[in-house]
């Protein structure tokens, strides 16, 4: 879109030029453009137009204050409720009393109307957002028992009974079967997603349609169906064992339709203008998707990728029918079975033992972290649009063509085509027009 | 003879170039950039026009050359191989449902149309049906999404209105991250913190509100419980992780429906002097009510299909239970997690055709929400 209105300025401009000139005969009145003289006028201090009056910030304060207190006062004698919970929802309520009651008193009824569901839409977010913020700081909290030992990140289970303290036995086994099942994932759903992302966007058709329908239709799997069509297909019918080859396909199964469809979404935001220049240059269409359409998706790409690693390795159903649970580290994942971080989690706290519930808590917590980590670098991967270049990868594109430009300098003997067909095989530098842009 | 001036290149293509019945004859072309276009060759009377003569008539004994190039090599194997990917994906989800449904037969042919009315699971005796797990599940979705709803309807007018600026990414991005917070984090919280923190509220629901008879909480002589040991491992509870966990699927898909509300309209609202809220209600609601059908239904499909959480919380029994604050529910993706390891063939078969049928409820549920999505007005523009 950018650049299509960028063309169109770049053309009404010449238009102006032009017309400029053919007109100047024909119009010699013309005047220059005048600026207006601002000498003397006086600008006062700007003002904010978002600011709330002191009036509507006390209000709030007020029915702040006052909910709670009320609360507080009245919680156990006149409220039959009980538990944090209750003085929570009761506090809640009160304070849209005292706030409606507060904001009556100046406004009309309108008015009110709209201060109360500003308050109601604000705090549905602060509940969300409380409710995830105190899920990970839990997890992570109760972990940090187990999280202090050192052991509890290079040792496995094999020798730690359900009452062994917290200084012996770790989840290096569970870490290390994560790492294989999801490095097996990614190497079948990343060629096989991305591919199919293609296909649905380069090459298309009426079969391209029923593909999209059809990896639609697979988001749809419940995951302990993928697990148990793994279960019952591959490890009944052929291995007769369950191993980490299996849960990684089961896994696999589960990440393919987010791959897909990230990666679907991205391309389709691939400039169409970028392509049909790629072309309009005589590339095949093979040379254009990997020279322009997959060049200019990377960091999207990328970001699709991370986040559905994020998922697969939260994924516990899938793996709960098929990888099997084992204290002991196994490294092969063709034989024998391999626990995962969230299997090792759903183990572990199935126990009664507090050393292993905390444990368990540590497991979760490190599973957390790492979801966390995953997310924190897809945002700063994919925080670009496509075609947004970094500073660095900037100077390079401006060097590319610098060298482009020597070069076609040095040989203005050689026939006039031959510079032009040696630009498509340099770098695409799709940003271009995205940055005169911006 | 038409002699017509136009402002620009991009005038006069659109003109040349409009699909249209009537004939416009051109005789002179004058667009400021390019000067004065050369009167075209006239044919007697009626003047060169885009239908007589499409043909140019520089090249009279060029032969006509075919437009469709031959597929270099390199296009060929491109297209082969990407055919290949996307014939891949269609075949690993078609061996899923044929596997399910071949494996399944078996089950269904022995229990015929028992098998969605009976209550018990014992495949072994040849007893047993869906009818209380698939009760369980709904009850479980259905109680997640009255929690679920009024959150993510809520936060995401809250993102598309209400917060701008930095902080209203960071938001959309904790949102993200929310969904990607793996399913067992959310059921150790609900059975470690949250069962312990609602047990009061439930017992103060069934001792205020037991008229309604999904909220009484009575033992099998019609007396009312009262001890915290009624409330635990219930529908309830796990329909509120559940409800947690399906609000950022929901809350995404609203956003994007809500914040494509046309400025226009949006500005017009405020200049009739509505207030935000009457302007969301009468500009954004509207306009993104597919998108909210759509995304209550794909949190739905989520909801019925959760494993885990559901697992780790609820006592499992198989009764259809319809005090969803008493202890015991079920779901079908919990059977599964349960049985699978214990089951014969013939019982694996059994739990083939429970899932089989989860599947084609999410299926349709999920294949109706993105059809609703498409055809609402934000969708259409969407796409």
């Amino acid at each position: 879109m950018t650049t299509a209105t960028v063309t169109t300025a770049t053309a009404t401009a010449t238009a102006v030029t032009v017309t400029g000139e053919r007109a100047a005969p024909a119009a010699p009145e013309a005047r220059p453009t005048s600026v207006p003289n601002r000498t003397g006028i006086e600008v006062g201090p700007k003002r904010r137009l978002r600011e709330s009056t002191l009036d509507e910030k006390f209000n709030v304060l007020g029915a702040l204050v006052a909910g709670p207190t009320v609360t507080t006062l009245l919680f156990g004698w006149f409220t039959p409720l009980t538990g944090p919970i209750g003085w929570v929802v009761v506090s809640f309520v009160l304070f849209i009393a005292f706030y409606s009651l507060l904001v009556s008193l100046r406004s009309d009824r309108e008015e009110v109307k709209d201060r109360i569901t500003t308050v109601l839409l604000i705090s549905a977010g602060v509940v969300l957002f409380g409710a995830l913020v105190f899920v990970v700081i839990y997890t992570v909290g109760r972990g940090t028992i187990a999280l202090p030992h050192l052991n509890f990140f290079t040792q496995t289970m094999q020798f730690a009974g359900p009452l062994d303290g917290l200084d012996v036995g770790g989840i290096a086994h569970a870490i290390v079967g994560t790492l294989i099942q999801i490095s097996i994932a990614l190497a079948i759903t990343i060629p096989l997603g991305i591919t199919t992302a293609v296909f649905l966007n380069e090459v298309g058709g009426r079969f391209a349609r029923f593909v999209r329908t059809i990896s639609d239709a697979m988001t749809a799997l419940p995951s302990i169906v993928a697990g148990l069509f793994v279960y019952a297909a591959i490890i009944q019918l052929i291995t007769h064992q369950r191993s980490g080859f299996a849960a990684a396909l089961a896994i696999a199964v589960m990440m393919l339709p987010i791959i897909i469809r990230a990666s679907d979404v991205v391309l389709r935001l691939v400039p169409g203008n970028l392509r049909e220049a790629s072309y309009a240059l005589g590339s095949t269409r093979w040379r254009t998707v990997w020279g322009v359409v997959l060049p200019t998706a990377r960091s999207g790409l990328v970001t699709a990728v991370i986040l559905g690693t994020a998922r697969g390795i939260g994924e516990t159903s899938p793996v709960l029918l098929t990888s099997g649970i084992t204290a002991v580290m196994n490294l092969n994942p063709f034989s024998g079975p391999m626990i995962s971080l969230p299997l090792q989690v759903f183990d572990f706290v199935k126990s009664p033992e507090p050393n292993i519930i905390a444990r368990g808590f540590g497991t979760a917590a490190v599973l957390i972290l790492l979801v966390l980590l995953l997310f924190v670098v897809a945002r700063l991967i994919g925080g670009k649009g496509p075609g947004q270049l970094s500073d660095r990868q900037r100077r390079r594109v401006a060097g590319q063509s610098a060298d482009d430009a020597r070069r076609m300098n040095r040989t203005p003997a050689a026939s006039p085509a031959a510079p032009l067909a040696a630009q498509p095989t340099g770098t695409p530098a799709p940003a271009n027009p995205e940055e005169t842009s911006q | 003879m038409v002699e017509k001036k136009f402002d620009s290149l991009t005038d006069l293509h659109n003109i040349l170039t409009r699909e249209t019945t009537e004939k416009m004859v051109v005789a002179r072309v004058i667009a400021e950039e390019i000067g004065t276009i050369a009167p075209a060759p006239m044919h007697t009377g009626t003047g060169r026009t885009r239908q007589d003569n499409p043909e140019p008539l520089v090249h009279p004994g060029a032969a006509r050359r075919s437009l469709a190039a031959r597929a270099s090599r390199s296009d060929s194997v491109f297209k082969g191989v990407s055919f290949t990917a996307g014939a891949t994906t269609v075949g690993i989800m078609l061996a899923v449902g044929l596997f399910l449904t071949l494996r399944a037969s078996d089950a269904l042919q022995v229990a015929g149309i028992n098998f969605l009315l009976e209550q018990q699971w014992s495949p072994e005796t040849h007893q047993f049906g869906i009818a209380a797990v698939i009760f369980g599940t709904f009850s479980i979705a259905i109680i997640a999404m009255c929690v679920g709803v009024p959150l993510a309807v809520g936060t995401a007018l809250l993102l598309s209105e209400v917060v701008r600026g930095p902080l209203r990414s960071f938001l959309v991005s904790l949102v993200d991250l929310m969904a990607a917070v793996p399913s067992v984090v959310y059921g150790l919280w609900g059975l470690f913190f949250l069962q312990a923190a609602v047990i009061p509220v439930s017992a103060w629901i069934s001792t205020y509100f037991s008229f309604i008879p999904a909220f009484a909480v009575e033992d099998g002589t019609g007396a009312r419980l009262t001890e915290a040991s009624a409330f635990t491992s219930s529908a309830f509870i796990a329909g509120i992780v559940v409800g947690l966990m399906v609000v950022p699927t929901q809350t995404s898909v609203m956003r994007e429906a809500f914040s494509q509300a046309p400025i226009g309209e949006r500005e017009a609202a405020f200049a009739l002097g509505s207030t935000r809220w009457g302007m969301i209600r009468t500009v954004v609601l509207p306009f993104g009510r597919g998108g909210m059908i759509g995304g209550i239904m794909l949190g739905l499909g989520r909801a019925l299909g959760e494993t885990i959480a559901v697992y780790l919380i609820i006592s499992p029994i198989f009764t259809i239970n319809w005090e969803v604050l008493k202890t015991g529910t079920n779901s079908v993706s919990a059977l599964i997690a349960l049985r699978y390891g214990e089951a014969s063939q013939f019982g694996l078969s059994a739990l083939m055709a429970a899932g089989l049928v989860l599947f084609l409820i999410t299926l349709a549920i999920n294949f109706t929400a993105s059809s609703i999505v498409a055809r609402s007005r934000s969708g259409a523009e969407t796409s």
